[in-house]
């Protein structure tokens, strides 16, 4: 284990580029999904057109949507964010939607004959109680970007994919696993810390 | 102090969206103000739709609903609902919030200060009969489904709304539990000044409580009138096939003591 022994330095700074690819995918990533699943509940008969243009996107293969986004946006940074965030759609919209349809109908219901406004229903009843399968979706889709977001070695954003695709080209084992073990690791870590979340979140709400 | 008001419906018609009659077909009643009114018949009748004109939650095709010779067409319906009590058969207690919050939701929403609120909690608690140091901080899932609905109570009338409507709050409990929360709602209610409108299928459960019955049937009202009055002189054979008088009458007498 040479090669990653003497690269330490360089695998943590590769780790946080790629944290901060998914981060700021995801970001982009909820605030399109939360437009979206705002239209679907405004407007419910949208529903199906809505989860198949997300459903769409997501069967394009990543490496070619990256290849668009590099031919209008140049390398670097925000191709890569720009995919992260239309291939979690799919998994997003659907996912908030859901959360927000299944909460029971009778707190609803008392929510508003207790003389609650609708933006007052959403925030104090609806969107709590929504919350742990808000949090389940939100971990499906990150750790799902942590590994798409690997394609950023290809298009000079930094990130594991660096090591993995360098160690590719060269048949050199140990730089491949110097990007792939972190990238691993990390899914491992978000997945495990969001399920305790979720499961906290579940409690709270007792159901 | 809130005073109580009363309700009064004039030929109130309402049909959902789709459906091939009427659910209310032109319903005129009077409820008195502070009188504990029940409206009774078979599921299907209208009555909880009825009930629901009341805080706008069902908006009549026409007619309309008074509520202290105000029309509720005219008012803001969260205005209006927040000075109207709703308890519901499957109580929707907010289930990420405790037993104290639920109650304070209308306080909060009218924007009472802490110090109010939390006196106000504790005072409910009291008044249904739940002792406030062990039942503050408790959420929902931890309470049993008479208790569940006792804090249902507490929570509609905590901002002392001069109507309070109940619709069949305690379908869902089982006999015992039911009939014990039926006397406690009977002891709450002469200390409330509000008016009740209780919908039910149960005829005991209307004996027992009513002041003043609507019977409805098939989107009518069949006959109004105090207990009695219905058992003594019903006006239809279904009113008086429904209360099946003379077993009814005894035992409505050693309910009430004597008449």
């Amino acid at each position: 284990m040479t090669y990653i022994g003497h690269h330490l330095g360089e695998i943590g700074e590769l780790t946080l580029q790629h944290l901060a690819l998914v981060c700021a995918g995801l970001a982009l990533a909820l605030a399109v999904a939360a437009l979206l699943a705002w239209l679907v509940m405004r407007v419910p008969r949208i529903d199906t057109a809505i989860f198949a243009g997300a459903g769409i996107v997501y069967v394009i293969p990543s490496l070619a949507l990256l290849a668009i986004a590099v031919r209008y946006l140049g390398l670097g940074f925000w191709p890569v964010v720009l995919i992260l965030a239309a291939y979690a759609q799919f998994i997003l919209v659907r996912g908030i939607v859901t959360a927000l349809r299944t909460v029971s109908e009778t707190q609803l219901d008392a929510a508003r004959g207790l003389g609650m406004s609708p933006a007052q229903e959403f925030w104090r009843v609806r969107l709590p109680q929504a919350t742990p399968l808000l949090i389940g979706t939100v971990r499906l889709a990150t750790v799902a970007l942590i590994a798409i977001a690997t394609l950023g070695g290809y298009v000079g954003a930094g990130g594991l994919g660096n090591d993995i695709f360098l160690g590719l080209q060269r048949q050199f084992l140990e730089q491949t696993l110097a990007g792939s073990i972190p990238a691993a690791g990390l899914a491992v870590i978000v997945d495990a810390a969001l399920r305790i979340a979720e499961g906290a979140a579940v409690r709270r709400i007792g159901s | 102090m809130h005073t109580a008001q009363d309700v009064r419906f004039e030929s109130v018609v309402v049909r959902y969206p789709g459906a091939d009659r009427n659910a209310v077909d032109g319903v005129s009643a009077h409820v008195p103000a502070g009188s504990f009114t029940v409206l009774l018949g078979p599921s299907g009748c209208g009555k909880s739709t009825l009930l629901r004109t009341v805080n706008r939650l069902v908006v009549p095709q026409s007619g309309d609903v008074l509520v202290g010779n105000e029309s509720v067409a005219a008012q803001i319906p969260v205005e209006l609902r927040r000075k109207i009590g709703y308890v519901i058969q499957a109580v929707g207690l907010f289930a990420h919030m405790t037993v104290a919050q639920n109650i304070a939701v209308v306080p909060s929403l009218l924007n009472w200060d802490r110090s109010r609120t939390d006196a106000r909690v504790d005072e409910l608690l009291q008044l249904v009969g739940l002792d406030p140091a062990r039942y503050r901080s408790r959420y929902p899932r931890e309470l049993s489904g008479g208790e569940q609905q006792r804090v249902g109570v507490a929570r509609a009338i905590a901002a002392e709304p001069p109507v309070l409507l109940m619709d069949e709050p305690f379908g869902a409990v089982d006999a015992i539990v039911r009939r014990s929360l039926q006397e406690e709602i009977r002891r709450i209610a002469r200390s409330l000044h509000t008016t009740i409108l209780f919908v039910t299928h149960d005829v005991d459960e209307a004996l027992l409580l009513a002041h003043q019955i609507v019977v409805m049937r098939d989107g009518r009202v069949e006959q109004q009138g105090t207990p009695e009055e219905l058992l003594r002189s019903p006006a239809t054979p279904y009113v008086s096939q429904l209360f099946a008088v003379d077993p009814q009458l005894r035992r409505y007498d050693s309910l009430r003591g004597s008449v």
